[in-house]
């Protein structure tokens, strides 16, 4: 049960909330089980528990309407969150401005960010940033072709940039757009 | 004879940034961004913060286990032994 703590907050993440996490890693448990008669050990464990997860999210747990997904994904330029954080208040302190931003985001906000993001964006970020897969795993995962899982990743990650740069706004950890000042 | 690595600008290092970050790209092109890198200050830093970014992402999205989910899925997968012994 060594991935439990990484099932649960992929599970967080997807469905918003303890209640529908736990159930969904206990069905994960429980359909890993059934399949294996008992988990053996091997590299490919944690991926095989991934994509049970993500299926079973989409199958059972996820908000019944079906979104236009990849349209509700504004192009976001790229480096957004660097580029911002570079020109705040803070880069006149002598200290790396943007490094000493990244220290300030939150937990609340980090979460907040990626549970913000459209479902075929939020699974493969989830899968890279937090847990360190392959493109080649997350397609095997996902079930997408891997030019499919880079294009989302790309485009995911900006859309999270932008996200924590928006609470950093509130937070006046950023100026609102570069060369404002 | 071996082929030169190929020389890369600002731009190309930022469009493959996220590639270089997840130990995607080919040896090749991984040396040509390393080698671009140390002599391009600007570059280095945007590197190493949309490095520091992923392990601040890595590290703040994580949640405690209930104790009593532990409990659960370890009686549910018990039971489920019981009745495959059965």
């Amino acid at each position: 049960m060594e991935f439990m703590p990484s099932l649960y907050s992929a599970a967080m993440r997807l469905t918003h909330n303890p209640s529908d996490a736990e159930d969904l890693v206990q069905e994960t448990y429980l359909k890993a089980y059934r399949a294996y008669g008992g988990f053996k050990e091997g590299t490919y464990l944690k991926a095989w528990l991934y994509k049970i997860l993500t299926n079973t999210f989409i199958n059972s747990y996820r908000a019944k309407r079906r979104r236009p997904e990849e349209s509700e994904l504004d192009e976001v330029e790229d480096l957004y969150l660097y580029r911002r954080l570079a020109q705040s208040e803070a880069a006149d302190a002598g200290y790396s401005a943007e490094d000493r931003a990244l220290e300030r985001i939150t937990d609340t906000e980090v979460k907040q960010a990626i549970e913000a993001l459209p479902e075929s964006f939020r699974i493969p970020v989830i899968l890279a940033d937090v847990e360190g897969f392959s493109y080649k795993e997350i397609a095997e995962i996902t079930d997408v072709p891997i030019g499919t899982v880079m294009s989302r990743l790309h485009r995911g990650r900006k859309a999270l940039q932008k996200a924590l740069a928006e609470y950093g706004m509130q937070r006046g950890l950023v100026v609102a757009e570069p060369g404002e000042r | 004879m071996t082929a030169p690595i190929p020389q890369v600008d600002c731009s190309e290092t930022v469009a493959r940034l996220y590639e270089f970050l997840d130990g995607e790209l080919t040896e090749d092109r991984r040396i040509a961004i390393e080698n671009h890198l140390n002599f391009c200050p600007p570059c280095g830093s945007v590197v190493s913060f949309e490095a520091e970014l992923r392990r601040v992402i890595a590290d703040r999205a994580r949640d405690h286990v209930p104790n009593q989910l532990r409990e659960r899925i370890a009686a549910a997968l018990a039971e489920l032994s019981d009745e495959a012994s059965a």
